[in-house]
């Protein structure tokens, strides 16, 4: 039996027109099911990134259709497209945008707060549950702007889990990193995609990374040119 | 719930920047009280010199003016009925001031509702004899129990006391200038002269002094027994009634109705002191409008210290608006900040407002012109905390609103492909 379809784009195309025309995304269909593990990769410049941020709802000036969890984005306001990435959508960058005013737990429980569906208590012991399963939890009550790059990109890897969202998006988590640190990160991925069936989709440059998903996309110059089972993981 | 991690986020904003913050949230302060300082201020003083003017002058004042009567024999002829009568040199039959029928008059008046009091008065020009010179001057009569509970005559006497007109027979008070030049003082005699050469010693019983020089040089008062005596005249006679109303606004209205009913001539307040509600009224104006002034001016530091931090902020917007929150809990982020700021600005503003009032309010202030009088006159009237407390938040919501709006305009895909 398969899993349900969680984010699924049919013929997306999205064009620039600044300063002249250029289509970056190109007739793009693609499905991404529950509990899987999906990388992106492809040249510089390919438009890995602008695709993420149309299926992210962030952007929306773009041309067919987007459904995540089997509804359609397109024609809804501002507010309820929020509304959709703070309940089912968890996002890590190459940069971590840490709030630096706040501590890290609650960096991590901001998007539960403005969920509003547990209290704050709850949303505390949910963040410490997050943090504690990255190994951070001693960094909890430190402020932001104290962790090391590593440290961060956890701290933002935490953030995105916070509301278990059904679909976890990232664009070069690693980018920032120096090898030991995107080590631990990869293992993260690793350890979310296979214990706890976190549905994945990443943007990477790194061939190893790729190597360990279950599924990898590769795009080439706003198409997509390959969608892959990889048998080679586990 | 939503509101409360929306004041959360807004007060970690302003605490990262606490200085710019603060120098803001001075801002408002300081205009805050200078405009409760100032309103205080300008509308005291107001207020005195109103009541320099309204205190003892009557809202409705009822007297006979002497002029030739509007119907001359004349008009009564049939014959010449249709033409148009020239006639000159037309004299005032005689000389009469005086108020017809003035006991029933006034019981009519004691029983009108819209009527506080009324004070009967004569007045009679006379001249104070002084040596050989004549100094020309008014001899007022009046009735000293209602004129002090009704024009605070009282509030005016500098020497003596204003009661020993009733009395002590024959006594007289004198302005504080026109008692200067007769070298005159308390317990002394001085003698006036009425208009038809009859000569009256009376005794000084006290000194007043008004403020306005005019009156200090020319008027006295005597009682209206006293006044009577001197001029010669019956025991009901009397030049003026002076209402005092409940309403200063009806004055107008009641003194055309006086004047027809009555059959007497009537002057109201609005109109013998017109320029003085000018004065009063471009006064409160420029108060109003520095103190406007300086609010708008705080109004740009608070626009000026938001768009900074929505500048410094961009990174945390976007990933706040990443993250779930919507453009709308973005923009109320930072009218919470703005509204904050007038807020605690204006608080400690009014605070400091009515403090700096209460110290004018102490300085000491001694006029020659002002005996009751000893420091700067405050008015405190609650109205001009809450108009302050309105504009200040109204101007840091103004001022708040286009940054806000920009804030909640961010498009989060600029500034995270900008990394
Ligand atoms: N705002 C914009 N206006 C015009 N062109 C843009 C804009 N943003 C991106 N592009 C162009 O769109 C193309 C795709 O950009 P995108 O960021 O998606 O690439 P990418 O695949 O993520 O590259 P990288 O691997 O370097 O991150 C690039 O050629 C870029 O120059
Ligand atoms: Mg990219």
């Amino acid at each position: 039996m398969e899993n349900r379809i969680v984010l699924e784009s049919r013929h997306l195309c999205k064009q620039f027109r600044d300063p002249v025309i250029i289509d970056v995304l190109k007739d793009i269909t693609l499905s991404v099911r529950q509990g899987d593990f999906v990388s992106i990769s492809g040249k510089s410049g390919c438009g890995k990134s602008t695709l993420l941020y149309v299926l992210s709802t962030m952007d929306t000036d773009y041309s067919g259709e987007l459904f995540i969890d089997g509804q359609l984005m397109r024609g809804r306001t501002e507010k309820q497209l929020a509304q959709v990435r703070n309940e089912k959508i968890g996002f890590v960058f190459q940069f971590h945008y840490l709030l630096n005013e706040f501590t890290v737990v609650e960096n991590v429980m901001l998007p539960g707060l403005k969920l509003g569906t547990f209290s704050e208590a709850h949303v505390r012991t949910r963040a410490m549950d997050r943090l504690t399963m990255l190994g951070i939890e001693k960094l909890a009550d430190k402020k932001a702007n104290q962790l090391s790059g590593g440290e961060k990109q956890r701290v933002a890897i935490a953030r995105a889990l916070i509301n278990d969202p059904l679909l976890l998006l990232c664009d070069e988590p690693t980018g920032n990193l120096d090898k030991a640190n995107s080590l631990i990160v990869f293992s993260i991925f690793k350890e979310l995609a296979e214990k706890h069936h976190q549905t994945l989709l990443v943007v990477t440059h790194d061939q190893e990374f790729a190597a360990n998903s279950h599924r990898i996309i590769t795009m080439e110059d706003g198409h997509v040119i390959s969608n892959v089972k990889n048998t080679h993981s586990v | 719930m939503r509101l409360r991690l929306i004041f959360r986020i807004a007060q970690s904003l302003l605490m990262a920047r606490w200085k710019q913050t603060l120098v803001a949230a001075i801002g408002v302060t300081f205009s805050i009280t200078m405009f409760i300082a100032l309103l205080s201020f300008m509308v005291g003083l107001n207020e005195l010199l109103d009541n320099l003017i309204l205190n003892r002058t009557p809202h409705v004042r009822l007297y006979n003016e002497i002029k030739a009567s509007a119907h001359q024999p004349i008009n009564s002829a049939s014959e010449f009925q249709r033409g148009y009568h020239f006639i000159r040199s037309i004299k005032p039959n005689s000389n009469r001031q005086q108020l017809y029928n003035s006991i029933a008059l006034q019981k009519v008046l004691q029983e009108d509702p819209r009527v506080k009091g009324i004070a009967a008065r004569i007045t009679a020009p006379v001249f104070f004899n002084d040596g050989v010179v004549d100094l020309t001057g008014v001899l007022n009569g009046i009735d000293i129990k209602n004129e002090n509970a009704l024009f605070h005559f009282n509030d005016y006497i500098v020497k003596g006391k204003s009661e020993d007109l009733a009395i002590v027979s024959n006594s007289i008070i004198l302005g504080a200038s026109l008692a200067d030049k007769l070298q005159a003082s308390v317990g002394d005699m001085v003698s006036v002269t009425t208009a038809r050469g009859t000569r009256f010693p009376l005794k000084v019983a006290g000194i007043f002094q008004s403020g306005l020089q005019e009156m200090d040089k020319t008027m006295s008062y005597t009682s209206l027994a006293t006044a009577q005596k001197v001029l010669g005249k019956s025991s009901d006679y009397m030049t003026d009634l002076q209402i005092r109303l409940h309403h200063l606004e009806l004055a107008p209205e009641l003194a055309r109705e006086y004047a027809l009913r009555f059959n007497t001539d009537a002057e109201d307040i609005q109109t013998s002191n017109a320029q003085f509600e000018t004065g009063s009224f471009i006064r409160t104006l420029i108060a109003y409008s520095v103190g406007i002034t300086l609010l708008i001016v705080a109004g740009f530091g608070i626009y000026n210290i938001l768009n900074m931090m929505i500048y410094e902020k961009m990174d945390s917007i976007a990933i706040l608006k990443a993250t779930g929150f919507s453009g709308q809990d973005v923009n109320r982020i930072f009218i919470v900040i703005a509204l904050s700021i007038g807020f605690f600005g204006g608080i400690v503003g009014l605070l400091l407002g009515f403090l700096l009032s209460v110290g004018i309010d102490h300085i000491p202030f001694h006029t020659a012109s002002l005996p009751t009088i000893t420091t700067y006159p405050v008015s405190y009237n609650p109205i001009f905390y809450s108009i302050a407390s309105c504009f200040s938040i109204m101007t840091t919501y103004l001022s708040g609103w286009a940054p806000a709006r920009k804030a909640s305009r961010i498009d989060p895909v600029v500034i995270i492909r900008g990394k």
